[in-house]
């Protein structure tokens, strides 16, 4: 049998040598499961870990693939903090994307960028809309969350797939399932550096994550609301004790993640896509979850969190491209990365004790 | 008592027993003679529960002897403790409410036995020990007694040599307490030892013939508990002597400061307790005491006193002849109406907070300020930081840091930091429940002095308990809830302990005030 005991203190030094013990780890068994399937184990590495530093086009692609997992997770984290399960984060992406993108087709000749403004808005309020009904159904029902967000994730995708194959598709698009391309006005310019030109896909959409950290830093840390998100999450009479109401708490976590989810939606869409069409997401939502964990539940954590879920999926993919390593196998190596960060984390809260098994 | 040389049942030696750095028992010698009632006597944390767990086979000792009968045994689990004679009563009982007795007892045996056999020899035994319960009935219908009476007759089925009963009499009312007393003497001189842990006084002196004394993990003495008296008891418990409590003689006002009335509630979960028709009041300067067995409607009660739950009716609470009943929590405090629940964390305090944190839950109000929305919005735990330094030094908190997390405090200072919180913000009434539950006597006599020195400064005080000598030893009325039904208020002077434990039962609910 093992137990874990809660340690007294964790240690200041575990904090950062845990960390790098568990890279160390992960290149160890990543060499040797490299090795036994014969593939150049050292190449390997160079691509997961260091090709995608090795050009600065490449480490702005990373902030490109980190801004939706960031902005998803920073959401994710209100609610996991305050014990809602929300789970539907893809879903809520969706919607927020298929909102903006709705509106946005129904201005096509817009240029002026202040439309932007109106398509986020309308991004937050449709992914908001869609967390509103777990929200709703928690609170008032006592229906389970994590099972309606859920379910409502594969709604969503089947929607999406409904619009843009019926309501929404370009007469132009030769039979593909496609919208019209979004105006000018709706769409997020990638950033012109003066003498340099553009670094890969690096978008002004990045800046909307550099905005939310520090904001949601804020409001966790300094912020009655943050606190009270804290005490329900950890005990949820204290909350009655101290008067929070629980049911708005619930809900206010739930639009706020939804919102989010469905901003980082228009953000995608609008930078890197530039129309609807059929599959918008590529699995953000439920990768945000992973961040939002990873991450600690807190803003700054979910920062790194989500650069280096960003830097090992771009890794995976240069492997995959330049040395033809099948997708399993990176995957297999992104699941040992997490396991042993996760181990790490946990060693450091607690001590493992070995006691002899019985029955 | 020289009649014979006891023979010796049960020797344990130099038991030990840590939990990560926290050592729960410390090379612990105890004898056990044939037919005895040996008491294990302790406060909160002394390591008692630690070390009959030990000899029935829940947790293995880091090292030391069990001799069992003059043979070395390793008791590795509750099977091999049964199949050597041990039995134990659980202070949390382990029946299926949804069981018949028989169905319960059934389960539980090691060898498998008809049902009818089963029933047959319940009702034997029930006969033979004065042990009455029906095999028949569900356990859910049971009372608290008759629960325990189940348990020790799934004990006896076994023909125990040992039987270990963990503070079996906190749930019991006294009229309970005196027969369950009757039985165990009678298995004692039956032959079969007695294991009973307590921290009450009065109880070991009655029942015990030897007392084992444990603290801080280590025994400490090993006294004949016929030849001794409660205060060395104590004072060998606690390690130091015990103050008394200062009572000075009050003027009485008339003046009624907070009034229930015809309040019901019905109960919202399955396991609640339904309030029917609650009156109650409290007069400035005066203590009222509601005694009662834990689970018979004070949490419920403590939620609509406190206002975390609201009335249906405004006219159902008053605090100065005012309509409060559909006030919330935080508009009560700031009224002067100060609630301590029952349970110190999670519900009164979060225990991954600091100290500082835990101040700004309930004071968090006080910094809002209707004209600035930005102090509002930032409105967080550092503006309570001083308040909580004030706090804790009035109060004698004793933290491992400074602004250290609330599970660091040991539940006494614990619960004088809970306590100093809320009597920092002057409250004229005062609502506490269990305020020394499970806390070491040192802390428990600070506690009931700041209680009655707050009567004393005029001002009134519902003290929610289920231990009858603090009821009386503080109160001035008195009343009883069972079952969500509040008796009449008693001048504390006007009704004995036995009285009251006749309430505590469900019996005489119409009995009049005694005037």
């Amino acid at each position: 049998m093992i137990t874990f005991i809660p340690r007294d203190k964790v240690s200041k030094n575990w904090i950062i040598i845990a960390p790098i013990l568990s890279i160390v780890f992960t290149i160890f068994f990543g060499l040797l499961i490299f090795t036994f399937l014969g593939y150049n184990p050292l190449e390997t590495l160079y691509q997961i870990f260091v090709s995608p530093f090795s050009r600065i086009d490449r480490i702005s692609d990373i902030l490109v693939k980190a801004c939706p997992l960031i902005i998803i997770g920073t959401g994710l984290m209100l609610c996991f903090k305050s014990n809602v399960w929300n789970i539907g984060a893809e879903g809520q992406f969706i919607m927020g994307a298929l909102l903006a993108g709705f509106i946005a087709l129904s201005f096509p000749n817009i240029e002026t960028k202040f439309f932007l403004l109106i398509t986020i808005l309308a991004g937050f309020v449709g992914g908001a809309l869609w967390a509103f009904i777990p929200a709703i159904l928690k609170t008032k029902l006592n229906v389970n969350e994590i099972l309606v967000s859920l379910m409502l994730v594969y709604v969503a995708m089947l929607f999406i797939d409904f619009i843009v194959r019926g309501p929404l598709r370009d007469p132009m698009s030769f039979g593909f399932p496609l919208s019209k391309p979004y105006p000018e006005g709706a769409l997020i310019n990638k950033i012109p550096f003066p003498g340099i030109g553009f670094l890969g896909q690096l978008h002004y959409g990045i800046l909307f994550v550099f905005l939310l950290v520090p904001i949601s830093w804020i409001f966790v840390n300094k912020t009655l609301g943050g606190f009270k998100i804290n005490v329900l999450g950890s005990a949820p009479q204290a909350a009655k004790f101290a008067g929070f109401k629980q049911n708005s708490i619930t809900i206010t976590v739930l639009l706020l993640s939804g919102g989010l989810a469905g901003v980082a939606g228009v953000i995608e869409v609008s930078a890197n896509i530039g129309q609807l069409q059929p599959e918008v997401s590529f699995g953000y939502g439920f990768t945000a979850i992973i961040v939002a964990f990873l991450g600690r539940l807190s803003p700054v954590g979910i920062l790194f969190a989500g650069i280096i879920i960003a830097t090992v999926k771009l890794g995976a993919d240069n492997a995959q491209m330049t040395m033809g390593i099948p997708k399993v196998v990176t995957g297999l190596f992104e699941g040992i990365l997490l396991f042993f960060l996760l181990t790490g984390e946990t060693l450091q809260k607690y001590k493992i004790k070995w006691s002899e098994g019985k029955k | 008592m020289a009649k014979k040389e006891l023979e010796i049942l049960l020797k344990a030696t130099k038991i030990s027993k840590s939990f990560g750095d926290f050592v729960a028992n410390q090379n612990i010698d105890i004898t056990i003679a044939k037919g005895q009632i040996h008491a294990l006597l302790g406060e909160n944390g002394a390591g008692k529960s630690t070390l009959v767990k030990i000899f029935y086979g829940v947790l293995q000792p880091d090292s030391g002897l069990i001799e069992i009968n003059n043979q070395k045994v390793s008791i590795t689990s509750p099977n091999v403790a049964r199949k050597n004679g041990i039995g134990m009563v659980f202070q949390h009982f382990s029946l299926f409410p949804a069981l018949t007795v028989a169905e319960n007892i059934l389960i539980a045996l090691d060898n498998k036995i008809k049902f009818n056999k089963v029933v047959n020899e319940i009702t034997k035994l029930s006969k033979e020990w004065e042990l009455f319960v029906d095999p028949l009935k569900l356990v859910s219908e049971l009372s608290v007694g008759e629960k325990q009476r189940v348990e020790i007759i799934r004990c006896l089925m076994q023909n125990p040599s040992l039987l270990i009963m963990d503070e079996p009499t906190s749930v019991l009312t006294p009229q309970e307490i005196k027969n369950l007393f009757k039985i165990l003497k009678r298995l004692a001189s039956s032959g079969c030892s007695i294991l009973y842990i307590s921290h009450k006084l009065e109880e070991i002196i009655e029942l015990a013939d030897e007392v084992t004394i444990l603290k801080s993990g280590k025994s400490i003495a090993s006294i004949n508990a016929k030849k001794t008296t409660t205060n060395f008891l104590a004072e060998t418990m606690v390690g130091k002597k015990i103050t008394e409590l200062k009572k000075t003689i009050k003027s009485k006002s008339k003046k009624i400061a907070f009034e229930v009335k015809n309040l019901d509630k019905l109960k919202d979960h399955e396991f609640g307790i339904s309030l029917t028709n609650i009156n109650l009041q409290v007069n400035y300067g005066e203590i009222l005491g509601v005694a009662g067995i834990a689970g018979n409607g004070q949490v419920e009660l403590m939620e609509i006193l406190s206002g975390e739950i609201n009335c249906e009716d405004n006219d159902q609470i008053l605090l100065d002849k005012t309509p409060i009943g559909k006030t919330n929590i935080n508009e009560r405090r700031k009224l002067g109406i100060e609630t301590i629940p029952e349970e110190r964390t999670l519900h009164a305090t979060v225990p991954n907070l600091t100290l500082n944190e835990n101040t700004f839950l309930t004071y968090f109000f006080k910094y809002s300020n209707t004209k600035s929305w930005i102090t509002n919005l930032l409105n967080n735990p550092q503006n309570s930081s001083e308040e909580s330094t004030k706090i804790i030094k009035n109060n004698d908190v004793r933290c491992p840091e400074t602004n250290p997390l609330a599970s660091q405090l040991s539940g006494g200072n614990l619960q004088k930091f809970i306590l100093g919180r809320s009597l920092a913000n002057n409250p004229k009434v005062a609502i506490f429940s269990q305020p020394t539950w499970g806390v070491d006597i040192g802390a428990a006599t600070a506690i009931r002095q700041k209680l009655l020195d707050l009567s004393q400064n005029g001002k009134a005080v519902i003290l929610i308990s289920q231990d009858l000598e603090e009821i009386f030893e503080l109160s001035d009325k008195v009343c009883v809830i069972n079952e969500g039904v509040l008796s009449e208020i008693f001048d504390v002077t006007d009704i004995t302990a036995t009285d009251v434990g006749l309430l505590m039962g469900g019996k005489n609910k119409k009995m009049e005030p005694i005037k």
